[in-house]
């Protein structure tokens, strides 16, 4: 009884337990889910769930029965605190040793918490797991006015949320614009300008030094030039820490992760890693890179239980991104980091435009606003490797679709 | 509450009910149909819960949105009869709807 043992309950954990079972992997399947929650849809937390427009039964990504039916274990609430790799072991944190064949490590991360005074006040939530979003979203219930650190993904999302739901809101970013580690300055200062359109008070530039409060309650934010915010909540959006400290205790290669091959396998043959904990090469990209999405937990979670079939593997993604704010839906394909030259196609005034990014010709990224042909069919021209005649996809009177051979 | 059938691209049928509000790709979700994958959880961003409405049930299921009619539009193997099943809101009236599943998503 040992077969793959799967450490995290996330979406790549899901993701990697069908795929094995769908390949019609016959050996036991046991999810070690750290949370109490069985595997849920992360992305809505941010938005329709917090907005109040999504009841949490809607969040599952399975039925309760399908654990059963596709024999799968899922032991939720069980937190791993070490990998014996002598042993083909893991051992949980009331002792117990559960036997692998295979370990999967879907660990994924934690939201940041920010090292300034007042950070562990009540009142000061983070976003990450479904019960950080209910404590969050019960403070709604009461809060008239929110302070959100961090203007990336998360941040912003919940902004909207918020200004959905009447409260006052202020966004500080310590950068000098918004989504400044993922978007282009162009898309960022955009969403910006939306934001403040919608009577969001965004602030750039503006690292904050204390959260403030009275008693053990939160009170507001002081930002490093002394100024102080009042907000009845607030939340820290600063990102991920990486949950890789079960893979380098067991003396795994990490870097920001847990380094993985083409077919997310460790340097551990027995041992892979998958979704937002896991570092691999990309050959399209030529560099090594760490995706924190959905896209990559699914599909990589895929390749690693392919791979585990014994079934050849290479896994490359094309990664793909969205982000839902208010009426704008947000999609995002390909890495941009790298890219010299940007075309636009479309307005932003008109709030529907798509912004290429080519590097040495080739289009590498697409970033686009209310376009769903610009998004997709750029997708599939990264995948091609195709190098689009800048003019004719600046052009709106040229089909998206004229660009696929 | 409707009784909707989907029909996998091999023949296989599964007729399941579904509760009003939840959509047509929540319902093949919540009942283990095989054959929609719904990567992006329903926020018409990925074009994998692709299905065929059956032409009787055309004008019960309404129309594509602008943002599901582009998402079709790069999708494989896509028909007049082509929707993506996280876009249509199950209501009492679709029930009895038969939706057929293409060979694969994406």
């Amino acid at each position: 009884m040992s077969g793959t043992v799967i450490i995290g309950g996330g979406q790549a954990a899901l993701s990697a337990a069908a795929e094995l079972r769908k390949r019609k992997y016959d050996q036991p399947i046991t999810i070690l889910a750290g949370e109490a929650a069985a595997p849920y849809q992360r992305p809505p937390l941010s938005k329709t769930y917090l907005a109040g427009e999504l009841p949490v039964d809607r969040l599952w990504l399975k039925p309760a029965e399908w654990y059963d039916k596709a024999d799968v274990d899922l032991r939720t609430g069980v937190r791993v605190t070490a990998i014996d790799r002598s042993a083909a072991n893991v051992i949980t944190e009331t002792g117990e040793r559960i036997a692998y064949d295979r370990l999967i490590l879907a660990t994924g991360g934690e939201a940041r918490r920010l090292p300034v005074p007042g950070a562990e006040l009540t009142g000061v939530h983070v976003l990450r797991t479904l019960s950080e979003t209910e404590d969050l979203s019960a403070s709604f219930q009461t809060a008239k006015s929110i302070a959100i650190i961090g203007a990336g993904y998360i941040g912003l999302e919940v902004a909207a949320s918020a200004r959905k739901r009447g409260m006052a809101v202020t966004v500080l970013e310590a950068a000098e614009r918004p989504m400044c580690r993922t978007a282009s300055p162009l898309l960022g200062g955009w969403f910006g300008a939306i934001h403040r359109g919608y009577g969001v008070d965004l602030r750039v530039n503006a690292p904050v030094k204390a959260i403030l409060g009275e008693g053990d309650a939160v009170t507001g934010v002081e930002l490093a030039d002394g100024e102080r915010v009042e907000a009845d909540t607030v939340l820290v959006a600063a990102g991920l820490t990486v949950n890789d400290h079960l893979a380098r205790a067991a003396g795994l290669a990490c870097e920001d992760g847990v380094l993985v091959d083409e077919t997310a396998r460790t340097e551990d043959e027995r041992i892979y890693a998958i979704g937002d904990v896991a570092r691999f090469h990309s050959k399209r990209y030529d560099r090594s890179i760490r995706l924190e999405s959905v896209q990559n937990a699914i599909d990589q979670g895929k390749a690693a239980a392919q791979a585990i079939c014994g079934m050849d593997v290479d896994y490359d993604p094309v990664p793909w991104f969205w982000s839902d704010q208010y009426e704008m839906k947000l999609q995002i394909t390909g890495l941009i980091e790298g890219a010299d030259t940007m075309v636009r196609r479309g307005d932003p005034e008109e709030g529907k435009f798509a912004l290429f990014h080519l590097k040495g010709g080739r289009i590498v990224a697409c970033e686009a606003v209310n376009s769903g042909p610009e998004y997709m069919a750029a997708q599939r021209m990264i995948a091609q490797g195709a190098t689009p005649d800048p003019d004719r996809l600046r052009d709106p009177g040229v089909a998206m679709r004229d660009f696929l051979s | 509450m409707a009784k909707i059938t989907y029909i996998e691209h091999d023949g296989a049928s599964h007729e399941v009910d579904v509760q009003d509000g939840l959509t047509v790709m929540e319902g093949a979700i919540r009942n283990m149909v095989p054959g929609i994958d719904a990567d992006c959880g329903g926020a018409c961003a990925c074009a994998t819960c692709h299905v065929y409405v059956d032409p009787a049930w055309a004008d019960k299921t309404g129309e594509r949105s602008s943002m599901e009619e582009s998402m079709l539009d790069f999708a494989s193997d896509v028909e007049d009869t082509s929707r993506l099943s996280c876009q249509i809101k199950v209501t009492a009236e679709l029930d009895g709807l038969v939706v057929r599943l293409p060979e694969e998503q994406g």
